[in-house]
């Protein structure tokens, strides 16, 4: 397991519910993969979301700003319910910054075009403000040498930490990470981390879905186990990793843990 | 040896193939990407006019679309698109037909090429707050022009020479003109290589610049 030594945030977040989920259900299918889901993540709160493959915690951060729908059930962030599809939803997204497992940079664009264009577009910015910002936030995830040059040229880690710097650009409110190293060489997964752990440590909120147990260990406040759709367990981290209460957990944690 | 040619504006003729090509071309690109962008777009009355145009559209002969514009538009329904000279009526009925018929394979061309755009590219647009008009705009539409360099070409070759049928309805193109000459001098073969020759160099610049162009602008991922 990684192991990134950054000191936890041990302070309480501040009061204030942000992202609430309550009894939210979606099918694929036949398939049910999320079963009446309840999550309410507060201001300021790290929560990272773990569980075996396909146990519905990828979908579970897509339908938090409606990548995914849902078949029931209520989804606010910041007080208000998620809209259809259309400019209501496209404001919201804004706010909500979201990293993926394949990076998914902009392919035809360079890093800092990639890091300016929601600003330009959504928050209607002018160019000179954005690349200010855009080379700040670069330089912030340690990429700033790399402004000029198109993804495919950069490392799995760098197109990562752009990715993170394209979302931060927005201001987001909330920030949702989707398995962010697991497409990554070992030797990136690190880089990631950190810039995550500083994140956290800045007071973002985030929701982490991911096998990196050592950033939950060290950054999370809460972590939510899932398993089969459902939430299982959700504790703080040092008491679920030290001591799981559900079987589920345990088996999981044992699979994975000691080897 | 070329005494055939003497008395006949050649360079005049294919001057006209290029202008009906060139407007053409702008025209079925502009109407083939709205046609594409309907065809993916969310809104399912416009999904389906753009399935059925292009299945309609591309599989009429085009012959039976130039001569439907000139028959039908013009001489039954009066449509004279601004003008009153009846060349250049025809010509621009001429253009109308060939970018109705065109955007379909245009729009066909695009969508194979939105289809090589992962899916993700289109996830993260949306995620940062891009509306559909806008991850379209900026983000599929030209990654999938760039991937469709290769087929594009192939419909502007297609184009080129498709102009010949505007002689169906007197526009006074290249094949317009052959016709005449093939008519009027013994010299079948020297004509009909004439034509030939002067439609290869339209199209092999065309081909060779453009595979060029589609290697340039390609998307790296």
């Amino acid at each position: 397991m990684t192991e990134v030594s950054v000191a936890k945030e041990d302070a309480v977040p501040e009061a204030g519910e942000l992202v609430v989920l309550k009894s939210v259900n979606k099918h694929f299918g036949a398939l049910h993969v999320l079963q009446d889901i309840d999550l309410t993540i507060a201001r300021g709160e790290v929560v990272v979301v773990i569980g075996p493959s396909g146990s519905g915690k990828s979908t579970l951060c897509r339908t938090i700003n409606r990548l995914e729908t849902v078949d029931s059930g209520t989804i606010a962030i910041d007080g208000r319910p998620l809209p259809q599809e259309g400019k209501e939803l496209a404001r919201l997204r804004a706010d909500v910054g979201m990293v993926f497992q394949s990076f998914n940079l902009f392919a035809h664009k360079t890093v800092l075009e990639n890091v300016m264009l929601g600003q330009i577009k959504v928050r209607k910015a002018d160019r000179k403000q954005a690349e200010e910002k855009a080379r700040a936030l670069l330089d912030r995830v340690g990429v700033a040498t790399q402004a000029d040059k198109y993804p495919a040229q950069l490392s799995g880690g760098q197109q990562q930490r752009v990715a993170i710097a394209r979302a931060l650009a927005m201001d987001p409110k909330v920030m949702l990470f989707d398995e962010p190293t697991s497409a990554l060489d070992p030797e990136m997964i690190n880089e990631v981390l950190e810039v995550m752990q500083q994140l956290a440590r800045d007071g973002m909120t985030m929701i982490v879905v991911t096998h990196e147990m050592g950033f939950a260990r060290s950054a999370a406040n809460r972590v939510v186990f899932m398993a089969d759709g459902r939430i299982v367990e959700e504790a703080a981290p040092d008491q679920f990793f030290s001591n799981p209460r559900s079987d589920r957990a345990k088996d999981f944690l044992s699979k994975i843990l000691h080897h | 040896m070329f005494d055939f040619l003497e008395g006949y504006d050649v360079l005049g003729a294919f001057w006209t193939t290029v202008q009906l090509t060139l407007l053409a071309a702008v025209g079925s690109l502009v109407w083939g990407t709205l046609l594409a962008a309907m065809r993916v777009g969310p809104v399912p009355l416009m999904r389906g006019f753009g399935t059925v145009y292009v299945n309609i559209v591309r599989n009429i002969p085009l012959t039976v679309i130039i001569l439907f514009t000139s028959l039908g538009l013009n001489n039954t329904l009066g449509i004279s698109l601004g003008s009153s000279v009846i060349d250049t009526i025809n010509f621009r009925l001429a253009v109308l037909g060939l970018v109705a018929y065109t955007s379909a394979f245009v729009c066909e061309a695009l969508r194979s090429g939105i289809n090589t755009v992962p899916v993700g590219q289109a996830e993260a647009a949306r995620a940062i707050g891009l509306s559909f008009s806008q991850v379209l705009r900026l983000v599929v539409l030209p990654q999938a022009f760039r991937s469709s360099v290769g087929p594009l070409t192939n419909v502007l070759i297609a184009l080129t020479k498709n102009t010949t049928v505007a002689a169906a309805i007197g526009v006074a193109e290249a094949a317009t003109l052959m016709k005449t000459m093939v008519e009027n001098e013994a010299q079948l073969i020297p004509i009909s290589a004439v034509f030939a020759l002067g439609f290869v160099i339209l199209t092999l610049p065309t081909g060779l610049i453009l595979g060029w162009v589609g290697k340039k602008v390609a998307v790296k991922r």
